[in-house]
């Protein structure tokens, strides 16, 4: 007989975070989720739809408005038996839960000698252009990145969600996962199997010769579009994605930089003091002498994010802008 | 009106009881006599300047950890504060492990890296002392929540003191445990002061009335009393065992020592008179020993033997931890991740 190829599923993004959470669910009866508005409401995005029909109100549980409470359960309950993921509806309200993440998830396990862990997901959202204003269009990863005990997980398609997610959920320790508004409806390859993504490997999105782009998140695809645009013109632009910000898969990175001499960082959150900085110096310091230019650093403006969508568009890099410092950096603008 | 005021009531009749009972006062007069002398080993420790850090004596509030802790099991769960000796010992700790954490040493509790304020132990159910004041109300009620989901039957008590009650967090996770009707007790341990300021001058309206506004059972007792703590203290792990719910325990109690051991000129914001009615009429110790002795259950000899023991252990706990080793420094990045 013939075989017959079959065709590639698809799923959106959001649809691959909602299969991870169910796949993990079925397999782990101490996998739980609370928050705002995960049960019936399935979450304002539609990403949990669902999952309180499958497994009830005692693992898909609404909680009031009180993101440093239901935060600190998460822990209590992550260090007593349970697996919980914990959903922040906006990456800006992560400021409501920093004491439960920063002072107790990212220290129980160090502070007690490696006795209690917290092996709990805090699942959230980051990426502006949503014409939501400064309070709902934050990029906040950096802020975890920067604690010791933490792990971040930035996936960028839905395969990696998918993946990534699942990693997270059996993940021993506290691991934010930021998952970019804009991207639910993004629609990629999807296996049904269960697979996952190792925290700490990088991924070579688009191979390249000239100029590499490190990009995460929402910013990923913004950098193959920028790629896209710079192939016609004969530069040929690799983009690594990290993945995760901690673990940081530092060897891919500096690999790439070695190999194409040129490099930008691009990533949503602010770009003073944020994850393009720590990346450009980790390059830096492990590519200065092959490299042809500086390290460009492409972040969001040090500004609050404006509701006027003018005024917003200009505050995050697109592909347009990365395209035109990619070819500056390559001498060919 | 669901909040009641506990005092202790005359220990009831029946014979066979009465060895069972009085075996049981011993035991709370043992261990609110540890952690005394626990306590002034630490202040020997600081003030010689072997100790490092901060030290927060738990020296006069012993009957709260003390009759709580009785009513509980070893896997039950408990969080402590920073002033949180008392609660580890009345938990189970053993002390010569809690000096050499005290001390930063490897034989410690956390292998040095948590240090007098962070005691966690999870073969005695404790979640961890805890730094941040209010910081363990979330992982109590989480634990609660996990001991429900599991159906294990434990329950979770919260200590904290009055000065948590300015944190808007407890009063979020008091919500979620009426709510789901979780299995957790929160103690506020009420020694009059945060830090070096009257609670009074903090606390607007009542404390009872910040747990009754959530439906919760709330309770006052006067904790100095460690036999009427033990008692509404075994009514309220009974209803969380029950499935009940969440309740509210306000402890009336006084902390001898300043904040921290440092904190010695203290007539700025208390008076010696205070401090010393309360260690000469108020002392949990001496009330519970004038009333065994009023009980004929134990006379001065006893009660001096069971104070020698424990100071005989107190003395070997510290000699352990000075002699045992500091961790090496290749441990410094070790369990920063499980």
């Amino acid at each position: 007989m013939p075989e017959r190829a079959m065709p590639e599923r698809e799923l959106t993004f959001a649809q691959a975070v909602r299969e991870a959470l169910a796949e993990e669910m079925r397999r782990d009866s101490r996998v739980c989720i609370f928050g705002e508005d995960v049960a019936e409401a399935g979450t304002p995005f539609k990403v949990l739809s669902g999952l309180v029909e499958e497994f009830g109100a005692d693992r898909v549980l609404d909680t009031p408005i009180s993101e440093a409470g239901f935060t600190g359960v998460g822990v209590g309950a992550a260090m007593t038996g349970l697996r919980p993921v914990v959903d922040i509806m906006f990456g800006d309200f992560l400021t409501l839960t920093m004491d439960q993440m920063v002072n107790q998830a990212a220290k129980a396990h160090y502070m007690s000698g490696g006795h209690w862990n917290v092996p709990m997901v805090m699942r959230t959202t980051l990426g502006a252009t949503r014409r939501s204003a400064a309070q709902h269009s934050q990029s906040l990863h950096a802020w975890f990145s920067h604690v010791p005990g933490l792990k971040v997980a930035l996936p960028s398609t839905p395969y990696d969600a998918k993946g990534l997610l699942k990693t997270a959920i059996r993940d021993e320790n506290p691991v934010v996962f930021f998952e970019d508004k804009m991207m639910y409806k993004l629609k990629g390859h999807v296996p049904a199997d269960d697979y996952t993504i190792p925290l700490g490997v990088a991924d070579v999105k688009r191979v390249g010769e000239d100029i590499t782009l490190v990009a995460t998140s929402s910013m990923v695809q913004v950098a193959l579009g920028a790629a896209d645009m710079l192939a016609k013109e004969g530069i040929s632009a690799e983009v690594v994605d990290p993945r995760t910000t901690w673990p940081l898969d530092e060897k891919t990175i500096i690999e790439s930089a070695k190999k194409t001499s040129r490099v930008i960082v691009i990533d949503e959150g602010y770009e003073r003091y944020g994850v393009t900085a720590e990346l450009a110096a980790v390059i830096a310091e492990g590519a200065f002498y092959d490299l042809d230019a500086p390290v460009k650093r492409m972040g969001a403006m040090h500004v609050p994010i404006p509701f006027s969508p003018p005024l917003e568009d200009v505050t995050v890099p697109t592909e347009e802008t990365v395209a035109e410092v990619a070819r500056k950096l390559c001498n060919k603008s | 009106m669901n909040t009641t005021t506990s005092t202790s009531k005359p220990a009831g009749g029946r014979a066979a009881d009465n060895q069972a009972e009085k075996d049981r006062w011993l035991r709370l007069y043992r261990q609110m006599t540890r952690i005394r002398l626990f306590e002034e080993q630490v202040n020997e420790l600081y003030t010689r300047a072997l100790m490092p850090g901060l030290a927060h004596l738990y020296s006069g509030e012993e009957a709260v950890a003390v009759g709580i802790c009785e009513a509980l099991h070893v896997d039950d769960y408990i969080t402590s504060t920073h002033r949180g000796h008392g609660h580890c010992l009345a938990k189970g700790a053993t002390p010569d492990r809690m000096f050499a954490e005290l001390l930063g040493k490897e034989a410690g509790y956390c292998r040095g890296k948590g240090g007098s304020m962070h005691i966690a132990d999870p073969a005695t159910g404790n979640l961890g002392a805890n730094a941040i004041v209010g910081g363990s109300v979330g992982i109590a009620t989480g634990a609660a929540f996990a001991a429900k989901r599991l159906g294990n039957g434990r329950v979770a008590v919260c200590f904290f003191g009055e000065g948590a009650l300015g944190q808007g967090s407890l009063y979020e996770v008091m919500n979620l445990a009426q709510l789901w009707k979780l299995p957790v007790i929160y103690v506020c341990e009420n020694n009059l002061y945060c830090e070096y300021t009257h609670f009074s001058e903090t606390t607007a309206g009542t404390i009872l009335g910040r747990a009754t506004a959530f439906g919760l059972e709330a309770a006052k007792v006067d904790g100095q009393d460690v036999r009427a703590v033990n008692e509404v203290a075994e009514r309220l792990v009974k209803r969380a065992r029950a499935g009940d719910g969440p309740s509210f325990l306000e402890a009336d109690t006084y902390r001898y020592s300043g904040h921290h051991v440092g904190d010695i000129n203290r007539e700025y914001y208390r008076a010696k008179q205070e401090e010393q009615h309360w260690r000469s009429e108020r002392d949990p110790i001496k009330l519970l020993a004038d009333w065994l002795h009023g009980q004929g259950h134990a006379d001065a000899a006893a009660l001096e033997q069971i104070t020698a023991a424990a100071r005989s252990e107190m003395e070997a706990a510290v000699k352990f931890a000075i002699g045992s080793p500091y961790p090496s420094v290749d441990q410094v990045e070790e369990d920063v991740y499980a």
